[in-house]
Parts: C-alpha cells; sequence; structure tokens
C-alpha cells in the first residue's frame, strides 16, 4: 500500500481557499487570470452572420425532417473550446472560476477569453504547422520547425489577418531563423533544392482546399484540373532558391519539366490555372502567386479557411476532406455555410478569431453529442450528417497527452506551470505522440481507435505516471486533501470528464471508498483516475 | 450483455482458470508444411545496405574495395565474405541483384521500397505487410497479426487501410513487450474494468450505436485479450535453449529474428525486423563488418530453422532496404546511395529457390543492370504466393482506385502451382 506524502513534507506552499478548491488548491504563485471581457462581440453584422449560419442549419433540418439534438450544457461546451483552442480539458481552476461567473454571454465571453490565450496560439500553431509544413522534419539547417511554430503561435495570439499570413508565407524571403515564415518554403527542401511540386501542392491544399498534387503525375480524377495548370503553379516557386541570405528569389532560373513519355526537357512558365485577372504583373513569381491565392474574389481561399476551422471545432469539416472541396458555387441558392462564413470572414478582414467565435457560436456547436436516435436504427447518421447533433470525433495524440496532464494537474498548466509538469510535456509529448498514432499532417479523418492505443493508456508508462499518487498529481492530492468522499469523486469527475458524476457514479464509487479510512482510500482515487482516462468519454471529442 | 460475459472470460483466463476459456486454438502453431498458411518475415536493412558488401560482391575490381567473394550452397553464386553462414544456406534462397528505384533519399527510398509505390501527396500506401494482413486476416491470433521488432526511422504504416493495420511495434526484442502488462494486482484490474463499464453506460446514452463505431471497446477489449493471451509467450525467448539464441548472436537483431519465427510459428501473419546503420557514407567496410556480424548469424539461424521445423513452406523471408550503394567509393571510403542495381534475398513460402536475376557492371560504369526488376513485380510474387489477389482495386477513403501492388509477378520466382 503506498503511503501518501503530505504536502507539507515537501515544503510547499499551501494557498488554502474557500470551499472545496480551498482543499485541493496548490500553488506557489497567485492564479493568473485574465480578464473577462465585458461583452461578447458587439457589432451587428455578427449577430447578422450568425443568424445566417443558423438559419442555414435549420432550414437544412426542416427540409429533411430531423430533430436537432438538445442543446448541450455549458460544462459540455466549455470542454469542446477547451480541446479545440488549447488542445487540453479544462482545469478544475478554470472550471471553478466559470462557474462562478453569473454575468450574461458567458460562453461567447468565455470564448473570447480563450482566444486570449497564449495555449491558443500555441495550439493552433502546432495543427496548422502540420498543414502547412508537412508532418516530417526535414533537414534542420534549412528548417526550423521551433521557429516556425513560434512565429505562426504568436500571428494567431495577435490576430493576424489570414491573407497577410498566406502572402508572407507563399511569397516571404529571407533566413529562416530570421524570418520565420520562409520556413514555409524551406520545409520543402530536398537536399538543397527547393521542391517546387511540393510546394504548390501544399499551397493550394492548405490555402485553396483544393487537391491538384494529383495533376502532378496524370490530369486530376475529379476536378478540371489538368497536369499543364499545376505545372503553371509549381513554376511560381521555381523562382525561390536557398542562398546564404536565406530565401531569394531569382527570377532567372528555369523551371523544367521532365515528360514522363518521351523524358523530354520542356521550360514551363510560372501561371495560374483561372482566373488571369487576379494575376497581378508586378512582384516576383511567389508575390504574384501570393495575391492571386488571397485575392478577395478568390472565393476557395475563403471557403478553405472556413471549414478547416468549422472541422477544428466540430472534429469533422463542413465538407471532407478538409483540402478537397468542390467548386465554390455559383448561384445564391447554392450557398451554404462555408460562404456564409467565408463572405464574413472577408468582409471583416479575415479575422481569424471573428471566424472561430463564429463557428463555435453556432447551433451545431452548441448541441448535444447524443440523441434519442443514436441508440436505435439509422436516423444517427442523417442526423449527423446534417449537423444535427455534435459530431463524435477522437482526440488527436496532442489533445490525449494535454488532457492527461491538465486532468492530473488540476491547476491550469501553461507556461506558468510548475515545473515537473512541463518537464514531462516537453519529454513525453513527443514518445506519445509517436505511440499514440501520429496523424502526420492527415488532419481531420475519422478514425476508429486502436488496440495499441488502448494499451498505451491502459498500461503505458505515462499513464501509469499520471494517475500515480504523488505529491503533486490531482489523484495523490485528492486522495489526501478531499474533506469527504463525494467531494474526492466529483472532483476527479470534473477534472478528467468536465462533468459531476451521476448518481450511480457517485453510489458505485462510493461503495468502494466508504470501507476506507485516510491512505487507505489512495488506491481507490488511483483506480478511478485510470478509469476515467480510459473512458470513451474522456478519449472522444463529444 | 456479451462484452461483458468476454470481460469475465478474459479475466478468468488471467487467473488461470483456462478451462472458462473458449479453444482459442493454438492450432496454427501445430500446423506445418504447405498446409499451413502462409507468414512473412521482412529483415528490414535500414540505410541502404552496399550491394557489394552483402550478395554482390566484385573482389578484385575497382569498386569491390577489400571486401573478398565466398562461394555459397547455390552453385555459382559467390556472397561477400562477410556472410559464411548465409552462404551455407543460400540454396534455400533467391538472389535478385538487380532491384531498381527511383527514390534515392531515405524517407523516399523506405517508402517506395516498403510499399512499391512512390511517396504520393495525397494519400499513404500500406506496407507490404500491412496488405497482407488487412488480406488474410486471422482471428485466431490475439496478438497483433503485424510485428514489427527494433526501432525504425520510417515505420510500416497500414496508410489508407487504416491505422488499425499499423503495425504493432517493440523496440527490443526479447524483452517485455510495450504496455501489454497490467499496472495493478488482478483485484485492482478487476475493479478498474468495473468502473469502466459503470462510467461507460453513462457515456452510451443516446450515443450507443456511435459510441460503438468509436470501436472504443472493442479495442478495450482486444487489447485484454492480448494481455491475458497464451500466445503472448511468442514474444518471450526464456523458454528457448541457450544453443539457440546463442546460434542468431547476442544482439536485439537476432533475438528479434528469433522472435520473428516464434511469432509466424504461432500464426502470426506478418513480421518485420529491423537493422539499422547501413547508411555508410564514411567507412563503409567497417560498418559492413560490423553489420554482417549480426545479419550474418541471426539470418541464417532463421532460414536453418524455419527448414528445419517445416515452416520454410509456409513462411517468405525477404531481406531488402532502401537502397543499395555506389559502386564508386568516395574520399572517406565511403559509399553514397545508389537506387539502381541493388541486391535482396528472398526464400520460402513456395517461391523458387536458387534462382538468380540480374547482374551489375563490374567496373561501375553502367549504371543500369541488366535484367531490371522494379519493387511492384517483386511485391506482386511476394503477394501471390501468401494468397493475396495483387492486382485488386480497393478504393482509398477519397474514393480513388488504387491497386494492392501496381507490379506484374516474376514467373521465374513465382511459387508453382
Amino acid at each position: 500500500m503506498p503511503t501518501l506524502p503530505r504536502p507539507k513534507q515537501f515544503g510547499l506552499p499551501l494557498l488554502v481557499v474557500l470551499g472545496v478548491l480551498g482543499l485541493v488548491g496548490w500553488s506557489g504563485r497567485p492564479p493568473k487570470t485574465l480578464p473577462l471581457p465585458e461583452q461578447p462581440i458587439a457589432d451587428d453584422s455578427f449577430a447578422t452572420s450568425l443568424a445566417a449560419v443558423d438559419r442555414a442549419l435549420t432550414d437544412r433540418w426542416e427540409r429533411e425532417g430531423l430533430i436537432p439534438a438538445q442543446p448541450a450544457d455549458d460544462l459540455t461546451v466549455l470542454r469542446r473550446l477547451s480541446l479545440t483552442l488549447h488542445g487540453t480539458v479544462p482545469s478544475l481552476e478554470t472550471i471553478r472560476q466559470f462557474e462562478a461567473d453569473d454575468q450574461p454571454h458567458r460562453i461567447d465571453r468565455w470564448t473570447g477569453r480563450m482566444l486570449q490565450d497564449p495555449r491558443f496560439g500555441d495550439y493552433f500553431a502546432e495543427r496548422f504547422s502540420r498543414v502547412l509544413a508537412g508532418a516530417e522534419n526535414g533537414q534542420f539547417v534549412l528548417f526550423r520547425r521551433d521557429r516556425f511554430n513560434a512565429w505562426l503561435s504568436k500571428q494567431f495570439l495577435e490576430n493576424r489577418p489570414w491573407d497577410e499570413m498566406t502572402r508572407e508565407l507563399i511569397a516571404g524571403r529571407g533566413l529562416w531563423t530570421d524570418t520565420p515564415a520562409t520556413n514555409f518554403t524551406t520545409s520543402a527542401a530536398d537536399e538543397g533544392n527547393l521542391d517546387s511540386n511540393k510546394l504548390a501542392g501544399r499551397t493550394v491544399r492548405a490555402f485553396l482546399g483544393q487537391r491538384i498534387d494529383c495533376a502532378q503525375c496524370h490530369n486530376h480524377p475529379f476536378a478540371e484540373w489538368k497536369q499543364q495548370q499545376f505545372e503553371g503553379l509549381a513554376a511560381c516557386f521555381s523562382s525561390a532558391q536557398v542562398t546564404v541570405r536565406g530565401i531569394q528569389d531569382n527570377p532567372n532560373k528555369k523551371f523544367e519539366v521532365e515528360d514522363r513519355m518521351t523524358l523530354a526537357k520542356r521550360e514551363v512558365s510560372p501561371a495560374v490555372p483561372f482566373a488571369q485577372e487576379w494575376w497581378p504583373a508586378e512582384g516576383t513569381s511567389r508575390e504574384r502567386l501570393a495575391a492571386w491565392v488571397t485575392h478577395p474574389d478568390n472565393k476557395r481561399f475563403e471557403r478553405a479557411i472556413a471549414n478547416r476551422i468549422w472541422g477544428l471545432a466540430l472534429g469533422r469539416p463542413w465538407i471532407s476532406p478538409v483540402d478537397d472541396l468542390p467548386d465554390p458555387p455559383e448561384t445564391a441558392e447554392e450557398q451554404d455555410v462555408l460562404d456564409i462564413l467565408g463572405r464574413d470572414f472577408r468582409e471583416h478582414g479575415y479575422d481569424l478569431h471573428r471566424l472561430i467565435r463564429l463557428v463555435t457560436a453556432s447551433r451545431t456547436f452548441r448541441l448535444s453529442s447524443s440523441h434519442p436516435a443514436w441508440d436505435e436504427g439509422e436516423a444517427g447518421e442523417t442526423l449527423e450528417s446534417n449537423w444535427a447533433v455534435f459530431p463524435l470525433s477522437r482526440l488527436r495524440p496532442e489533445q490525449m497527452i494535454g488532457s492527461m496532464l491538465q486532468a492530473s494537474a488540476i491547476k491550469t498548466t501553461d507556461q506558468n506551470s510548475h515545473l515537473f509538469l512541463r518537464i514531462i510535456r516537453y519529454a513525453r509529448e513527443r514518445d506519445f505522440v509517436r505511440d499514440y498514432g501520429d496523424l502526420g499532417d492527415e488532419e481531420l479523418k475519422e478514425r476508429s481507435g486502436t488496440v495499441p492505443q488502448a494499451l498505451l493508456r491502459m498500461n503505458g508508462e505515462f499513464s501509469k505516471e499520471m494517475s500515480e499518487l504523488s505529491p503533486v498529481s490531482a489523484s495523490g492530492r485528492i486522495a489526501v486533501m478531499a474533506p469527504t468522499d463525494e467531494a474526492a469523486i466529483e472532483i476527479s469527475f470534473l477534472t478528467c470528464l468536465t462533468r459531476r458524476p451521476t448518481a450511480e457514479e457517485r453510489d458505485h464509487f462510493l461503495s468502494q471508498l466508504a470501507p476506507l479510512q485516510g491512505d487507505a482510500r489512495g488506491p481507490v482515487i488511483q483506480d478511478l483516475y485510470w478509469t476515467l482516462f480510459n473512458a470513451a468519454e474522456f478519449c472522444w471529442l463529444h | 450483455m456479451n462484452l461483458h460475459r468476454r470481460h469475465f472470460l478474459q479475466l478468468a483466463a488471467g487467473l488461470g482458470l483456462s478451462f472458462a476459456v473458449p479453444g482459442l486454438g493454438l492450432r496454427a502453431a501445430e500446423r506445418r508444411g504447405a498446409e499451413r498458411q502462409k507468414s512473412l518475415i521482412t529483415l528490414w536493412m535500414a540505410g541502404g545496405p552496399s550491394q557489394l558488401e552483402t550478395w554482390d560482391p566484385h573482389p578484385g575490381t575497382e569498386i569491390g574495395g577489400p571486401t573478398g567473394a565466398i562461394s555459397t550452397t547455390l552453385p555459382g553464386v559467390q556472397i561477400a565474405d562477410l556472410y559464411p553462414r548465409v552462404a551455407e544456406q543460400m540454396a534455400h534462397l533467391s538472389l535478385i541483384r538487380s532491384l531498381v528505384s527511383k527514390e534515392g533519399d531515405h524517407e523516399r527510398g523506405t517508402y517506395m521500397v516498403k510499399t512499391g509505390y512512390r511517396p504520393d501527396p495525397t494519400l499513404i500506401h500500406p506496407s507490404l505487410g500491412a496488405i497482407a494482413v488487412h488480406e488474410r486476416p486471422d482471428d485466431r491470433i490475439e496478438i497483433p497479426q503485424y510485428v514489427s521488432l527494433g526501432n525504425s526511422e520510417f515505420p510500416s504504416r497500414g496508410g489508407f487501410l487504416g491505422d488499425r493495420f499499423d503495425p504493432y511495434r517493440i523496440a527490443a526484442a526479447g524483452q517485455d513487450a510495450q504496455n501489454l502488462k497490467k499496472s495493478v494486482d488482478e483485484e485492482r484490474q478487476q475493479r478498474r474494468l468495473a468502473n469502466l463499464d459503470v462510467v461507460g453506460k453513462s457515456f452510451a446514452q443516446g450515443r450507443r450505436r456511435k459510441v460503438d463505431a468509436t470501436l472504443h471497446q472493442h479495442t478495450i477489449e482486444a487489447a485484454l485479450r492480448m494481455m491475458t493471451s497464451e500466445q503472448l509467450d511468442a514474444f518471450d525467448l526464456s523458454a528457448e535453449p541457450e544453443a539457440v539464441k546463442l546460434a542468431y548472436g547476442d544482439s536485439d537483431f537476432g533475438r528479434g529474428c528469433l522472435v520473428a519465427r516464434r511469432l509466424v510459428e504461432t500464426g502470426v501473419r506478418s513480421v518485420e525486423v529491423n537493422l539499422n546503420g547501413f547508411d555508410s557514407h564514411a567507412e563503409n567496410f567497417l560498418a559492413h563488418r560490423n553489420r554482417a556480424k549480426d545479419l550474418d548469424p541471426a539470418l541464417a539461424s532463421l532460414v536453418q530453422e524455419l527448414v528445419q521445423r517445416d515452416l520454410w513452406q509456409s513462411t517468405i523471408v525477404l531481406v531488402i532496404g532502401e537502397f543499395g550503394r555506389t559502386p564508386k567509393i568516395n574520399p572517406l571510403d565511403g559509399r553514397d546511395h545508389w537506387p539502381t542495381g541493388f541486391s535482396c534475398l528472398v526464400g520460402g513460402g513456395g517461391l523458387k529457390s536458387g534462382v538468380l536475376i540480374g547482374e551489375t557492371d563490374p567496373t561501375g560504369q553502367r549504371k543500369d543492370p541488366s535484367d531490371p526488376i522494379e519493387v511492384p513485380a517483386l511485391y506482386a510474387t511476394i503477394l501471390q504466393a501468401l494468397g493475396v489477389d495483387y492486382a485488386k482495386e480497393l478504393l482509398t477513403p477519397v474514393g480513388r482506385p488504387m491497386k494492392l501492388c501496381a507490379g506484374n509477378v516474376i514467373p521465374r520466382l513465382a511459387a508453382s502451382g
């Protein structure tokens, strides 16, 4: 039977606050609290756009004769927001503050607050860096993912307009260490040369939501992309080269392709596949391409990011796969949610925070993931495909490890966190992500769980550490400090599942705790933690 | 509920109450000869082994370096003198000296040689081993049907077949398989699983069919099944006689090959064992001498044992890496990447033995080997021998039709009948 060291033996200052929190709260410094914005976005256009999104959704449900799920409760929405924006479940500290907030528009104000938190920048940087630079690490001399992620994080946190970011990514010049956006280009370096095909394919996928990489070898089977069009795009990147001053453009560099059949070489000039009128005459070929991609009339640009943000928030993009969208609709009748989101985004300066707030305020984001139709028959699928219920999706490995760390810590884990947790996060995250099954740059695909994942959660070293009874772990502190068995169970549920136990669950665990006293309760709490980490509810976005 | 019953059966098994468990068919282990289902063992030579220091030496030439050649049990075929024990087993194997690929980068080359396809930014192809498991599953096997032993920089993937077809990876063979041991005693494990049922029930309300589709419970069941399976013994070398372990060599790779033999004996469809360290841009000859110390005893013992145990007809062994190395020796006494005219050994599983294909230029002037063989052709041949319809088209998740393998069988090598 492990003995639980008392926190005082570790000389840790104990901050006693009123209520249950006080008994489990522990900190070396006062909690850092961001100011709460007084109001949600006040301007009428936001409400108009939101109403248009919701109308598009409700019209669709009516048309299909569907009764949507009930609204989700606020804690469930808080969990979704926290996983979507910070990649972790909310801390107990956050939950307590959130529940203490009795002012109107609570969720909307908390969304705003989460967008101001550096963890938002870091987590979104992680997600976007896969899309923009692939999952492989490439040549470290030329590609610095750390710099790239730090730069992305700053842009997301400061809410840099997406069109500006895009132009800097596509056309940036300079050293990859000094001008981190150029890592978009150097990530495609292959033995010192830049792979124009890779850059063209990535640009179109990441920014326009189209897959034309297939056209690299043959004409795209579905869309109108032709091999020739792909070559023109690839040629836009051919002037870029690696120099001692970093990425620079050499207009004299030619782009040659080898014909697959005849093996003859022919020169290809930079060109865009459609809408030549957006293609400026001035600038380097990369600058011209960037201007074309971000041209206000290029509906693909806004639809692509709207689809991606929808996917990041709801776990499933509006249209799957996230980067293979059909051509934008030509008539107003055919327009859908992506067009509404896209227009609002463009008309408000390509404001990502606003887009995220719009998506997370939509009816679907606020619906429950449970619906009686899921218990029998086939109606569940129809409801889900029409967004009449919040879809279930597997947490990414980064979200899993982030949530396990957060759930084992009670206080918010961020850069102010205890060193112990930061070290674990640093040392363990990569291994865990690898073992859990890195999704690489294949974002937002529907996946089921795997056996090695179950084994890793059930028996892995990391889960063991996280549910262990140590003086800094939540399970350890709860075991020692929770005033009553009920409180211990409730806190465990809140920290792991962001909800309180049902009566049945409470009684089940009470029956295990009741006969035990003091330290003997430790293993029961530890097993409770193990259970919660391994529950489907913990491992899925819902 | 069925799942609960299953739990208890497995728990019962864990407690040693094996009578409670229905016959889980270790029969696969008992079958021998041609009636067995076929398995594949891939020995992956990571980094790109030099053909000249392995199976295609050119002693006494400018490109040959100091490496000598020895005769083998395959008449007329010599291999590098670093491999005396493999030389004794060569009659069971066939040798291709003219593999060609277009990928000279480690990551791309590995992808090409593991999958038979060039890297494609729009999808990930499954590796050969994953295809074998996908097409020839065996539900009597409670442990993973695709196992990768030893560290690998670019691991094999299930690709568009799904994560379920990723290999189960074990860093060092012969040690405890990763995460397979429960971390608490049986009583607590039972309490944990009972807890899980309680918490799972709340979540399933109004989500039952959806939660079923996540396979969450299924994967936990499968994990528990594996944790309590007698077949796990295949990973454990303690029952192997010292002499056998010694014969494979005291190395992770040697132990990996021995575990591989035990795994296919148990009925595991597909195993790969990784040997790293062939990327010899400098000190090529020293590096290859050191690799041979691990590879020679392990490979020779593996072939020998599979033959002796009458598993050779049902087990294909493939020894291959992402490419070969340049005939030209660079100023650092190294060899660089060479994706044309590199070698592999293949045999067993009913494939023809004693076949030699291809020839490289002893002067190193001519880049292309005679009788070039592309990787997809080799894989079509292997898949056919495994009983897989290699030309079958599957739809990828985006609805693109994709053949399992884009090559055609090499008749000289193909299993007869």
